[in-house]
């Protein structure tokens, strides 16, 4: 007798702790062989877009901070850069460092969870012990600077908010010298690990023009092997000035992905040095009274200051009627912000572009063939996080 | 294309009719373009060898509802070959269908998708086009300028029915858009005068 043999359809999430927050996965499999995955997205869909066109410029920051929270800085960078553009204010070199600083911060803070959370969803718990553990003492720099260890609301267009505290820099500078090890420790667990290269290498392999054609960018198209970040290719603030390399992948699988990201940390800690060494005292965000607000001593001294910081904190500032597109190397890719500014107070349109979308786009593509226990490990290997993609 | 001006002319020569208007500004380029020709343009820009736009950053609208022709589409493009971004837009009625550009980029799939599900533009030979970030079984499109903030129906948990259920929005306070914009530079008429002495000068 003959039995007729179905695919099986699977439903993977929306609560399953390997789906890296809201994704339900619709798996369609042959045996354990995966046919057709089908993502639904939306679950964490808060109409960011939508509040952002109802708010002013200033208002819309802390929306940033909620997209992609575990790196929360880079997001508002974008948005910072695109007002700044518009309209044509110089950011002061000090405000400058300060951003890249707490960016690459922020790369390091999403890498550390990256890596360390794709261990665990192969089966080594250890990393992100260890991991979790820096993650501290890097959130207490966002809170020591912003007042909130992840909802930092920090970038204002033409600076930051405040000067770092006392004894920030150098306690980053300290930090800078003991993370280093940590990474290698990382890497004595993974690197070399046979369960963590059976389980990553040759598996979600992308190639060059497929990287391309699915619209990937950051550490997803530099582990397929083309060299481009956006730091160095359309450099903003003050990246020019220094001196970091780009890793990049061979083969384009999930291990490439990985070894790129622990590279890109190394770097990222290079990069905070320089800065801390470059940095000098001086004004933190742009003076016009116009833009940023007084400090609040001037308040209590001059009318003008007065006007100003009650004009900023009602109206808001105006930008003039543009449009611009403005991205910037997130640890995820390449993060975007489409402004559309009609002359008032509050945008007209803010399109927010963000990397984990089209990556898990192409989710069907990359676990076609492979087998269901692969699904976390191609997952966790595309750096999700459902605050971007979901928005 | 080394430079964006070399790329203004290429493109103006190369697709003549097909385009309606080039600017450059913020280094960045801006073409206009129609609705039929959109497909052609795009081809075009990803396959030709002085262009290599092989990137599409992402598709999205723009509503303007008080236009004859309300909606505006925007595609972003990335060459990473001569490190250039281009932006091509065209304006469509309400309830115009466009062409889809999956065939093209297949990552204009879910990008289409979005713009389905948040201003109801709908794509000719797109080959999923379902809703995509909003709720199963919503109605409305969110990002369409006449879309209230607050929505039209809130869930909760009913303990009578033991499940979901969603009913109108009931707030205990309307939401309140306060009017700042007074004019910061003075009022009207010293604004008026301001810009008759400009003239003069």
């Amino acid at each position: 007798m003959k039995k007729k043999i179905k695919n099986l359809n699977l439903n993977f999430g929306p609560q399953h702790p390997a789906a890296h927050g809201v994704l339900r996965l619709i798996l369609e499999l042959d045996g354990e062989v995966v046919e057709k995955a089908d993502p639904h997205i939306g679950l964490l869909h808060r109409g960011t877009e939508k509040l952002i066109e109802n708010k002013t410029y200033m208002q819309a920051v802390p929306y940033f901070d909620r997209l992609d929270y575990v790196a929360p800085m880079n997001q508002e960078h974008a948005f910072a850069l695109a007002i700044e553009k518009i309209l044509k204010i110089d950011v002061p070199i000090r405000a400058q460092y300060i951003r890249v600083i707490f960016c690459e911060i922020g790369r390091i803070l999403s890498h550390i969870l990256n890596v360390t959370t794709q261990a665990l969803d192969v089966g080594a718990l250890t990393p992100s012990l260890w991991g979790f553990e820096e993650r501290e003492t890097l959130m207490t720099f966002y809170e020591r600077a912003s007042g909130s260890r992840l909802h930092a609301n920090y970038f204002r267009a033409g600076g930051v908010h405040q000067d770092l505290p006392k004894g920030l820099e150098e306690d980053i500078g300290k930090f800078c010298e003991t993370f280093p090890k940590i990474i290698n420790d990382l890497e004595s667990l993974l690197t070399d690990n046979r369960i963590f290269k059976q389980r990553n290498v040759d598996i979600g392999v992308v190639t060059k023009e497929d990287a391309l054609d699915y619209s990937f960018s950051g550490v997803m198209i530099r582990g397929s092997g083309v060299p481009w970040d956006l730091r160095k290719s359309q450099p903003y603030d003050c990246y020019e000035s220094l001196d970091f390399k780009i890793p990049v992948g061979k083969n384009g699988d999930c291990y490439d992905r990985y070894l790129c990201r622990i590279e890109e940390m190394k770097e990222s800690v290079s990069i905070i040095k320089q800065c801390l060494a470059k940095m000098e005292k001086g004004p933190i965000k742009s003076l016009d009274g116009k833009i940023s607000p007084p400090p609040k001593a001037e308040i209590k001294q001059s009318m003008e200051a007065l006007i100003h910081h009650f004009k900023l904190f009602t109206e808001g500032y105006r930008v003039p009627k543009d449009e611009i597109y403005t991205a910037v190397e997130a640890p995820k890719g390449e993060f975007g912000v489409y402004l559309i500014s009609d002359g008032s107070s509050k945008p007209y349109k803010c399109k927010i572009r963000a990397p984990g979308f089209s990556h898990l786009q192409s989710m069907d593509y990359l676990i076609k063939g492979h087998m269901l226990a692969d699904v976390p490990a191609v997952l966790g290997s595309l750096d999700i996080v459902f605050g971007e993609v979901d928005r | 294309m080394k430079s964006l001006q070399d790329l203004e002319k290429k493109i103006n020569s190369e697709l003549t009719t097909k385009i309606n208007n080039t600017e450059i500004k913020h280094n960045q380029i801006y073409i206009e373009t129609d609705k039929e020709d959109m497909v052609n343009v795009a081809l075009f820009l990803k396959t030709n060898q002085d262009t290599k736009f092989r990137q599409l950053i992402d598709i999205t609208v723009v509503d303007y509802p008080e236009q004859n022709q309300r909606f505006e589409v925007v595609y972003l493009f990335l060459s990473h070959e001569f490190n250039q971004r281009l932006i091509v837009k065209y304006s469509i009625a309400e309830n115009e269908v466009i062409p889809s550009l999956t065939s093209i980029f297949p990552s204009a799939n879910w990008m289409e998708r979005e713009v389905f599900d948040m201003y109801g533009v709908s794509f000719k030979d797109h080959p999923d086009l379902r809703r995509i970030l909003t709720d199963y079984g919503f109605e409305g499109h969110p990002l369409r300028k006449d879309f209230p903030l607050t929505g039209h129906t809130e869930v909760r948990y009913s303990e009578d029915q033991k499940k979901v259920i969603s009913e109108p929005v009931k707030l205990e306070q309307n939401y309140r858009n306060f009017d700042y914009e007074s004019p910061w530079e003075g009022t009207k008429y010293i604004k008026e005068e301001i810009e008759n002495n400009e003239k003069k000068n």
